[in-house]
């Protein structure tokens, strides 16, 4: 695995959003990201999941660097990007040319007084792709074309598009650069069950024409599943489990991981009422005052004195399957 | 059904929308009967009419939304005709009802015991004062409320998203209603809370013996919850069957699309996903065939030009499809 082609390496990446109106001797903070660390592929879709308040978006944008981050060390195509400890943080400019977003609410993404031309054009004047008139207008209706919107829809506003065309604007946008790599933060949770299928699907086929990396962000597990290579687990702010996608939805070795797939619900009556679920008690402590040791020892069914005290590791327990748990190394 | 084990019968109800643009006909000629003991699942997107249709049970229907036909039995009485002093004697103590969002549905000014034993309070079941508090604890214990003591002088905003879908669940069923009418009462939730709710609410079902509507655009909740299952589409139900037909013999063409758009967790191997085309029809001008003909692939010429009827397709499994009439003609030519 070590020998595959390493775009972007994320390493003990921190985030934490400080709250205001507290003393002002003791600064509170809220830990969204904690030491995450792991790598993406060139040319792979790497999944996260992980319930809401756990971080997942955090990250997302904290990678390309939309929020700066506390602490850590991202690398991108072998140049760091932020360093906390060589105190590396460059001009992002020519990064956003590489990476891009799509965000999860179209119509709340899209300024509503451009027109969709000037919305999937904005990024092409700022980094002067298109110097011609006429350049710019084909490049548009290229794009427009292989989101599948018309070429008329480059003079309408966004209030006059359907939430899923919507969200092809948006992806449209990312696209414009040309990008290499390109964050899906949660693209299609605010669509219909029919039109989701369609998003999913065209960004399959971008991906191959374009190829393009993905960082695909949702809570629907079944969706990641489907479209990702491998995924990343999250809980409250920390990577818990990590591995291919098949393997981690038939093999799933953190105990959190096996509750969060045991409570998807399955589109098929008889199985879904014959099998076994891992109830969890209570919910999601808060990222404010996050547990002490590994941090899902409140909820664990499993939890040891050690896991109360000590933080787990996140550590490999099969070809590319990672985990943070003390009771797997007890083996 | 015979009639005694009928609870609810809902005969072509309309029920329209005057907006300055026109008339949006958000439910358009919807039939169903809901027995005793029964959970019927109604599923749909965005804008099919599934929670319009259930805000009319209930009467609690906006204006500019008004019901224009059709009739709402509940108990062989039609609930449409109720004045306002009956309609409250309905509401809250024969069907209840639990919103999408616990936080906008919650009063963030009273205590969660105080919006618990009103309801008990308002329908006169002769409680006073210190056993309606009683009937409270005991129902948030039932709803799996820890420390239930403590619980109920708190405020809504001091329970978690889960905490007060339980709470709203608590209350629905506190006077103990005939039918529940749930609005997606798990779409704001996380899976692992999702599960818990969805527990709950097969555990209370049984107990209690209640009927409920259960209105979702997830068919896995819907796979796991429902006896039955109404699938609509634009304002109509186009299928309507007992859970295992709806899941292993759809019939319908929308139904069957529905089922192979949606990503499985049990799936083996990554297999393309076959989405269903276009978009969902502008409901201020339907088109004037099937509704669904626009974007089916086996579109034909009368569906264009025609509303499919109902064919029984199975026992108790009924289709609004002209594609069995096609299937019907192919073989009785064969025969």
């Amino acid at each position: 695995m070590s020998e595959r082609d390493v775009l972007l390496e994320i390493n003990k990446l921190r985030k934490y959003f400080p709250i205001k109106g507290q003393s002002i001797f003791k600064k509170r903070y809220v830990q969204a990201v904690e030491s995450v660390s792991f790598s993406i592929y060139r040319g792979e879709t790497f999944g996260l999941v992980g319930e809401s308040g756990c971080g997942k978006t955090t990250l997302g944008r904290t990678i390309i660097r939309l929020y700066e981050p506390t602490s850590g060390r991202i690398v991108y195509d072998g140049t760091p990007i932020y360093d906390s400890e060589q105190k590396i943080a460059v001009d992002m400019l020519p990064f956003r040319r590489k990476m891009q977003i799509i965000f999860q609410d179209p119509s709340a993404s899209l300024d509503p007084r451009m027109t969709v031309g000037e919305i999937v054009g904005e990024a092409l004047d700022i980094h002067k792709l298109c110097p011609g008139k006429q350049e710019r207008r084909d490049r548009i209706n290229q794009l427009l074309d292989e989101v599948g919107l018309n070429t008329e829809h480059a003079n309408r506003f966004p209030h006059e598009f359907s939430g899923g065309q919507q969200q092809r604007i948006g992806i449209a946008r990312a696209l414009a650069v040309d990008p290499e790599f390109i964050v899906c933060d949660e693209p299609i949770s605010a669509l219909d069950v029919s039109i989701q299928s369609q998003v999913v699907n065209m960004l399959e086929d971008l991906q191959t024409e374009n190829h393009l990396t993905y960082l695909f962000i949702a809570h629907d597990i079944s969706v990641v599943r489907h479209i990702s290579n491998r995924i990343g687990v999250m809980y409250l702010g920390q990577m818990v489990e990590l591995a291919e996608s098949y393997e981690l939805c038939s093999h799933p070795i953190h105990p959190y991981t096996k509750t969060l797939l045991s409570a998807v619900p399955l589109p098929d009556p008889v199985k879904s009422r014959a099998r076994q679920r891992i109830l969890l008690e209570g919910d999601i402590p808060s990222p404010v005052d996050p547990p002490s040791g590994c941090r899902f020892h409140t909820r664990c069914p499993y939890a040891t004195e050690k896991c109360r005290a000590e933080q787990p590791v996140l550590k490999e327990y099969g070809p590319g399957h990672f985990a943070a748990c003390h009771l797997l190394e007890q083996g | 059904m015979d009639e005694k084990k009928t609870l609810l019968e809902i005969k072509d109800l309309k029920v329209s929308f005057f907006t300055p643009a026109g008339e949006v006909k958000a439910v358009n000629g919807i039939s169903y009967s809901l027995g005793y003991n029964e959970v019927m699942g109604i599923v749909g997107e965005s804008g099919s009419g599934k929670s319009v249709e259930a805000y009319s049970i209930i009467g609690l229907l906006q204006p500019p939304g008004k019901v224009v036909g059709g009739s709402i039995e509940f108990e062989g009485e039609n609930v449409l005709e109720y004045d306002d002093e009956q309609m409250r004697q309905f509401r809250g103590n024969k069907v209840s009802m639990i919103f999408q969002n616990p936080m906008t549905c919650l009063n963030p000014v009273y205590t969660i015991g105080n919006q618990l034993t009103e309801a008990l309070l308002c329908h006169d079941k002769g409680y006073t004062k210190e056993q309606a508090r009683a009937r409270a604890i005991e129902m948030l214990e039932l709803v799996g409320i820890n420390n239930a003591e403590k619980r109920i002088d708190q405020y809504p905003h001091e329970f978690s998203g889960g905490m007060r879908q339980r709470a709203m669940i608590a209350m629905a069923l506190i006077c103990e209603p005939k039918l529940l009418i749930a609005d997606e009462p798990t779409t704001a939730l996380d899976v692992t809370i999702q599960a818990q709710i969805l527990e709950l609410m097969k555990d209370l079902q049984k107990k209690e013996n209640t009927s409920i509507i259960f209105i979702t655009h997830n068919l896995g909740v819907v796979a796991e919850i429902c006896d039955r299952v109404s699938v609509m589409y634009a304002g109509h139900i186009i299928e309507q069957g007992p859970v295992n037909d709806i899941f292993y013999d759809p019939q319908h063409p929308y139904t069957k699309g529905l089922l192979a758009s949606t990503p499985r967790l049990d799936e083996e191997g990554r297999e393309r996903l076959i989405p269903i085309e276009g978009t969902p029809i502008d409901l201020l001008n339907p088109p004037k065939g099937c509704n669904f003909g626009p974007r089916c692939k086996d579109c034909m010429k009368i569906c264009l030009r025609e509303k499919p009827p109902f064919v029984e397709v199975g026992e108790g499994h009924i289709s609004a499809c002209w594609l069995h009439f096609k299937d019907q003609a192919g073989k009785e030519e064969k025969k």
